[in-house]
C-alpha cells in the first residue's frame, strides 16, 4: 500500500472495496475505528454480501460482483461532473494536461481501444500502444494544455471516456440500488477537498477478475483526482491477505519480476546486459539508477563470478520465452505433459487453484512433487481424493515439514511496508525446518551435484555466490540479511541504503529496495522499536519501511506546489522559508535539494514524466479502464454491445464459461467465493485447530430468503452447487446458509441472485469439505493472468432432488 | 464493591471471534464438535467447555440489513440470581466483585443454571460442576487483563476502572446517539443492579439476544428466602461428608498400600 496501517486514523472517508477489512484484516478496524471517533470519519463497504465489515460501516454499498470498474467508471463521472476533482492537484501532480496522439480512439460498440489486432496464439485480442502515447515535440518533450481544455488533453479524454458512467447506468449494471449508489459517489467525492483525505482500502474482490488490473488503475485514478495521494489518510491501500506475502512479492515471487519489481529480462528484447539496461532504463524518473540496482543484483547472484568482461554473469539469469508460465499457464502445460516435477513451497493449488479438480488430475502426470508445509495438504495427497486410483498415478511425492513462522526467525514486510524483524519463539517439533534451513540445504546439494556431475547447462548453478553457512555449516541468517541490503565488495562493509550501491560491479545488494534495513549488523534498522512521542503516527524509529524508511510514498503531494501543507492539521513534510529547507513527520520521497518548484514538477519520481497517470500506456488491455463483464457473466454488456469479457485475456480453454443464453439459463447464479475470519486460504493450518474448526466446522454458501424459498431449500441444509466446469460431474456439496445478508438483484432489468462460497475447504485434514474452487474458471486478467476467482456463474440443487 | 470491569462496546465489535478462541486457549477449555446449523453462531450453546462466544443477529430494518454482533457469556450480576439460587454457596461474588463457582463445594445441583436469565452457566457432567467464565479471576488479580479483552484488536473490549468505563461508555453511548443510532444505550449498568461486563447497544437488547429485562425468578428468590439460613448448616455438612469420607478414604488407602508393602515383603 502506498500509506500504512496506522495512518488510516487520518482518513475522512475509507472505503473497503473488493476486500472484507473487518474479517480478513482485523486490526485494519481498530485505526478506522480511531478515524470515526476522533474525526467523525465515515466507512463504506462496497460488496456483493452484508459482511462482518458492512455491518460496522455507515454505508453498504451491494455490487453483483465482476462491476467494479463500472462502480468506480461511475464514480469517476461523478467527480468530472461536479466538479469535486482537487484541481491544483490534478493540473500540477498528474498527467491530466498531457496531450495524447491524435489518432488515439474508443469505439463505444466494441469496447476496444485504437490499436487492437487478432492474436491467434492466445485467442485473444492484443494492443498496438502506439496511439496511447503522449504527443511529444521534437526533443521528446510531451506536450501539455495547462488549461486543460484541449480535446485532447488526458482530462478531456477522461470525460469523454466515462461519459455514459450514468448514475442509472451503472445502478442497472451493478444492481445496486440508484440512491444508495449515488450516496456512496457523494460522500467519496467529498474528499476532493483540499484537507480532506479520502482512502480507498482494497483485497482480491479487486484484483481477482478478468480486468483485474484495470480496477487498481481506475482506483489509481480517483485517488489522483480527488488528490488523495502522497497525503496522510489517503492512499490506495492493497491489504494483503497473509503474512509476509508483501514481503514475497518484494523478493519477487512472482515469474515476471526479479527482487526490487524489477522485470525479468526476456531472451528476444534482451539478448545482451547492454540490451536490458537500455531497453529497461527510461530517461527520467527514479528507474534511471536501475544499472546500479541490477548490476548489484547479479553481484549477489554470482558473486566473484560477475565480472565486466562477463556482463557481471548476465548470460547466467534464465530469461523468459515469452510465453505466459503464470499459474494458469503452468497447469495447462503439466496438462500436456510438459512438465516432470513441481515444487509446491507452502503452496497448496489443489484448493486454491481455479477449476482445481482438473489441477488435481493434471498432478498425475508429474514425475515427482515436492511439497513444503506445515501439515499434509490435497496437493501433496491429491492421490487419495476419492475416486481416484493410487496404483494408477506413478507421481512421486515428497512431503517436507516446514517450521510455523513462530518456529523461526527473520523479517516480515507488512501490508505497509514495514519490515520488521521476528523472533523466534520456540523450536519447531520434530524433523520441521524453517524455510531458510530447507533452501539452503537444496541448494548446497544440487550445487555439488552439479559441480561433480555437470550437466545440462551446470554454470548458472555452480558459478552462483551461496556462502550464507556459519562456522558450524549452519545456516546463518544473519548473511543473507546483509547481502539483502547491500555490503561493498572492498571489505568496507554495509552500504546504508541503496543509494550508495554503483553499477560497475563494486556493490552487492539482493534487493535494492530493502537497502538500508540491515545496515548495522548491532542494530538493524528492522529491528528497532521505538515509539514515537510527537508526530503524526509515522513512528519512524519503528523498524524499517521500504524505501528508504519512507512511511507514506509519494508525499511531495502532501504540499502544495509552494511546499505548504494541504491539510496543516497532519502536516508530513513542508518547505521551512525561513531554513530554506523541508522539514517534516516522514522521510521526504523527493529531492531535498530541490526547491518546492522544482520538486513539485515530479512528484511521482518514480515515472519518467513525473505525474500521476490518469491515462496510461502502461497495461496490456487499455490506456483507461473499461467495463467488461466477467468470463461468467449473466447479462449482455449494457454500456458496449458487441463486447463479451476482457478481449484481451487469453481463452485458454474451449467451452469452458458460460457464453451462451442457453448456459445461461443452466448456470443463473451469480457465484462469489471469500474467505471468513476463522480460517486461512486453503485451511491447511486452521482446519487443523480444533478451536477453529469449532467456530466454521463445515462448508456453506450463503443464499438469499428468496432464493431459497423458490428452491425449496432449507436453512441448515445439504445442497450441492455446480458450474460449466463441473458439468456432468457431481458437483460441490455445502451446507445452506440461507441469510438476511444477501439480496436479489434488479441487473439490467432481471432479477439476479447472487451467492456466496468461502473457499476454505478440502479432503485432507481434521476437518473435510468439497474444494469450492472445483467451480471457478480458469481464466485471468491479461497483465497479471490472475485467476477471475470473484465471479463466476452455478446452479444450485437441493442434495435430496 | 467493584474496582474493575469490563465494557463490551458492541458498536465496535466485528464478530472476529478472537475473545472466544482466547477465552479457550487461556482456559484450556477444549473445542465441542458441532455443525453448520445455518449461520455463523457456534457453538450454539453456553456450556462447560464454552463461557464466553459472539452471538449473531440479523435483522430486517425497513428493508436495510442490520447484523448485530456482541460477546457474551457471565454478566456477573450484582443482583445474580445464580448466587441466590446455590444450595452451598459454591457461586458467590469475589472480593473482586465478580461471580465465580468454587468447585470443591459445588454439588452439581444445576440450580444456579437453570435460575441465569442469561444461560451462560455451563454443566460438566462428568465432573458434576457447573463452569462458567471465571473472569479471568488468576489474570485479574495479577495485574493482567482478561484473555478476551486482551485479544480484541479493535478495542470493543476494554478493561480497567469501573468509574471509567462507565465514563467511557457513557460518552460512547453520546457520539453514537449524535451520530444516527438514537436506540443506542448502556445495558449492565441498572439491570440486575449492575454487572460487571458493562454493554453498550447500538440497538434494543432482544437484538442483541440479550434479555430485556434480566431479573431474578421470583422462585430464586422465595427459595433463597427460605433456604438461605439454612445454608450454612448445610454447608457444615458437606464439609463435614467431605473431611469425614476425606479420612475414611485415607484410612482405605493407607491400608490398601500397608497390604501392597506387605505382600511386597512376603514374596
Amino acid at each position: 500500500m502506498t500509506n500504512h496501517w496506522i495512518d488510516y486514523q487520518h482518513s475522512d472517508v475509507i472505503m473497503a472495496i473488493g476486500g472484507n477489512t473487518a474479517e480478513n484484516h482485523p486490526v485494519s478496524m481498530k485505526w478506522i475505528e480511531r478515524a470515526r471517533e476522533t474525526k467523525g470519519a465515515k466507512l463504506i463497504c462496497v460488496d456483493p454480501r452484508f459482511t462482518r465489515t458492512a455491518a460496522v460501516s455507515d454505508l453498504h454499498v451491494p455490487l453483483r460482483p465482476g462491476t467494479n470498474t463500472a462502480y468506480l467508471g461511475g464514480l469517476i463521472r461523478y467527480i468530472l461532473d461536479h466538479g469535486l476533482y482537487h484541481e491544483d492537484y490534478v493540473r500540477h501532480y498528474t498527467n491530466a494536461s498531457f496531450l495524447i496522439q491524435d489518432d488515439f480512439d474508443f469505439d463505444a460498440v466494441s469496447g476496444l481501444f485504437s490499436g487492437v489486432e487478432d492474436d491467434p496464439t492466445r485467442s485473444a485480442k492484443k494492443y498496438d500502444r502506439s496511439s496511447w502515447q503522449y504527443r511529444s515535440d521534437e526533443q521528446g518533450n510531451a506536450g501539455t494544455d495547462l488549461s486543460m481544455q484541449s480535446p485532447n488533453c488526458v482530462l478531456q479524454l477522461l470525460r469523454k471516456h466515462y461519459a455514459d458512467y450514468t448514475v442509472d447506468a451503472i445502478s442497472e449494471i451493478t444492481g445496486c440500488d440508484r440512491d444508495v449508489l449515488e450516496e456512496s459517489y457523494r460522500l467519496f467525492a467529498s474528499t476532493g477537498i483540499p484537507g480532506k483525505a479520502g482512502n480507498i482500502l482494497y483485497a482480491m474482490g479487486i484484483t481477482q477478475f478478468t480486468h483485474g488490473a484495470q480496477n487498481v488503475r481506475a482506483i489509481g485514478i480517483v485517488q489522483a483526482l480527488l488528490g488523495n495521494m502522497g497525503i496522510a489518510g489517503g492512499g490506495v491501500n492493497a491489504q494483503r491477505g497473509q503474512s509476509n506475502v508483501q514481503g514475497a512479492t518484494d523478493m519477487a515471487m512472482l515469474y515476471h519480476i526479479i527482487p526490487g519489481y524489477m522485470s525479468t529480462p526476456q531472451q528476444a528484447a534482451h539478448p545482451s546486459l547492454s540490451d536490458y539496461l537500455q531497453r529497461e532504463t527510461p530517461a527520467a524518473g527514479w528507474w534511471t539508477n536501475r544499472p546500479k540496482y541490477f548490476i548489484s543484483l547479479l553481484k549477489a547472484f554470482y558473486g566473484e563470478h560477475a565480472v565486466e568482461s562477463n556482463e557481471f554473469g548476465y548470460q547466467w539469469l534464465p530469461k523468459l520465452d515469452g510465453k505466459d508460465h503464470s499459474h494458469i499457464a503452468m497447469y495447462k502445460s503439466m496438462a500436456e505433459g510438459e512438465m516432470e516435477g513441481l515444487i509446491c513451497w507452502a503452496d497448496n493449488p489443489a484448493v486454491s487453484g481455479p477449476t482445481a479438480g482438473s489441477k488435481r488430475q493434471y498432478t498425475a502426470n508429474l514425475k515427482w512433487l515436492v511439497s513444503i508445509d506445515l501439515f499434509e495438504n490435497e496437493t501433496a495427497s491429491f492421490w487419495k481424493e476419492q475416486g481416484k486410483n493410487p496404483e494408477e498415478i506413478d507421481t512421486e511425492v515428497f512431503i517436507l515439514p516446514a517450521a510455523a513462522s513462530y518456529e523461526r526467525e527473520g523479517n516480515k514486510a507488512n501490508s505497509g511496508r514495514w519490515i520488521q524483524w521476528q523472533w523466534k519463539a520456540q523450536d519447531a517439533p520434530g524433523d520441521c525446518r524453517s524455510d531458510l534451513w530447507i533452501v539452503n540445504a537444496l541448494f548446497k546439494r544440487l550445487q555439488a551435484l552439479y559441480a561433480g556431475e555437470g550437466g545440462i547447462v551446470p554454470e548458472p548453478i555452480v558459478n552462483m555466490a551461496w556462502q550464507y553457512d556459519d562456522s558450524s555449516g549452519q545456516i546463518d541468517i544473519e548473511k543473507v540479511c546483509s547481502e539483502i541490503n547491500g555490503y561493498r565488495i572492498d571489505g568496507s562493509g554495509l552500504v546504508k541504503n541503496f543509494l550508495e550501491l554503483k553499477d560497475d560491479g563494486s556493490t552487492v545488494c539482493g534487493n535494492w529496495l530493502y537497502s538500508g534495513y540491515y545496515n548495522d549488523l548491532s542494530h538493524p534498522p528492522c529491528k528497532r522499536r521505538q515509539r514515537e512521542t510527537e508526530g503524526i503516527g509515522s513512528h519512524l524509529q519503528w523498524a524499517y519501511a521500504w524505501p528508504l524508511n519512507r512511511r507514506i510514498v509519494y508525499n511531495r503531494c502532501s504540499a502544495d506546489p509552494s511546499g505548504k501543507p494541504w491539510n496543516p492539521d497532519v502536516p508530513q513534510v513542508w518547505w521551512d522559508q525561513q531554513a530554506r529547507d523541508w522539514k517534516g513527520y516522514d522521510v521526504p520521497d523527493f529531492n531535498t535539494g530541490l526547491t518546492p518548484v522544482s520538486s513539485a514538477r515530479t512528484p511521482f519520481i518514480m515515472l519518467p514524466e513525473g505525474k500521476a497517470r490518469l491515462f496510461s500506456a502502461f497495461l496490456n488491455d487499455g490506456p483507461l479502464p473499461v467495463h467488461y463483464e466477467p468470463a461468467d457473466s449473466p447479462t449482455a454488456n449494457r454500456l458496449y454491445p458487441a463486447a463479451t469479457f476482457n478481449p484481451i485475456s487469453q481463452r485458454f480453454y474451449e467451452n469452458h464459461v458460460v457464453e451462451t443464453e442457453q448456459d445461461r439459463e443452466k448456470y443463473p447464479y451469480v457465484l462469489t467465493t471469500y474467505r471468513v475470519v476463522e480460517h486461512y486460504q486453503t485451511g491447511t493450518i486452521t482446519r487443523n485447530m480444533p478451536w477453529l474448526n469449532e467456530m466454521m466446522p463445515e462448508l456453506f454458501v450463503e443464499i438469499d430468503e428468496e432464493l431459497a424459498a423458490e428452491l425449496g431449500i432449507a436453512n441448515g441444509s445439504r445442497v450441492t452447487v455446480t458450474s460449466k466446469r463441473l458439468e456432468n460431474q457431481a458437483g460441490v456439496e455445502a451446507k445452506a446458509c440461507v441469510t438476511k445478508r444477501l439480496r436479489p438483484m434488479m441487473v439490467n432489468g432481471r432479477k439476479t441472485h447472487v451467492v456466496g462460497m468461502p473457499f476454505h475447504w478440502g479432503f485432507i485434514g481434521m476437518n473435510k469439505g468439497a474444494v469450492v474452487n472445483d467451480l471457478t474458471p480458469s481464466v485471468g486478467d491479461p497483465n497479471t493472468t490472475i485467476p477471475e476467482f470473484k465471479a463466476s456463474l452455478c446452479n444450485i440443487r437441493r442434495c435430496d432432488e | 464493591m467493584r474496582s474493575q470491569i469490563c465494557l463490551v462496546d458492541t458498536s465496535k465489535c466485528t464478530g472476529c471471534r478472537a475473545c472466544q478462541s482466547a477465552c479457550k486457549q487461556w482456559n484450556q477449555l477444549p473445542a465441542e464438535s458441532t455443525t453448520f446449523t445455518g449461520a455463523y453462531e457456534n457453538p450454539p450453546y453456553f456450556s462447560c467447555m464454552t463461557w464466553t462466544k459472539v452471538v449473531f443477529r440479523e435483522h430486517d430494518d425497513h428493508g436495510s440489513t442490520r447484523w448485530y454482533m456482541s460477546k457474551q457469556g457471565c454478566m456477573h450480576c450484582t443482583d445474580a440470581a445464580c448466587v441466590l439460587a446455590c444450595p452451598t454457596g459454591a457461586i458467590h461474588h469475589t472480593n473482586q466483585g465478580t461471580v465465580t463457582i468454587d468447585e470443591i463445594k459445588c454439588i452439581g445441583c444445576n440450580y444456579c443454571a437453570a435460575a441465569c436469565s442469561f444461560r451462560v452457566i455451563g454443566f460438566d457432567r462428568s465432573a458434576n460442576f457447573a463452569k462458567k467464565c471465571t473472569f479471568c479471576y488468576d489474570r485479574i488479580s495479577n495485574g493482567l487483563k482478561p484473555a478476551c479483552s486482551s485479544a480484541c484488536p479493535t478495542g470493543a473490549l476494554l478493561f480497567g476502572d469501573e468509574r471509567e468505563i462507565i465514563r467511557q461508555a457513557q460518552s460512547r453511548v453520546g457520539y453514537l446517539q449524535a451520530n444516527g443510532r438514537q436506540d443506542a444505550r448502556i445495558y449492565g449498568l441498572d439491570e440486575v443492579q449492575g454487572t460487571a461486563m458493562l454493554y453498550v447497544l447500538e440497538d434494543f437488547p432482544d437484538r442483541y439476544g440479550l434479555p430485556s429485562d434480566p431479573h431474578v425468578p421470583i422462585q430464586t428468590r422465595i427459595w433463597n428466602a427460605i433456604y438461605g439460613p439454612l445454608r450454612i448448616a448445610v454447608v457444615l455438612a458437606v464439609t463435614f461428608s467431605i473431611w469425614a469420607n476425606y479420612n475414611k478414604n485415607r484410612e482405605l488407602d493407607e491400608g490398601k498400600a500397608a497390604n501392597q508393602d506387605g505382600g511386597g515383603a512376603e514374596r
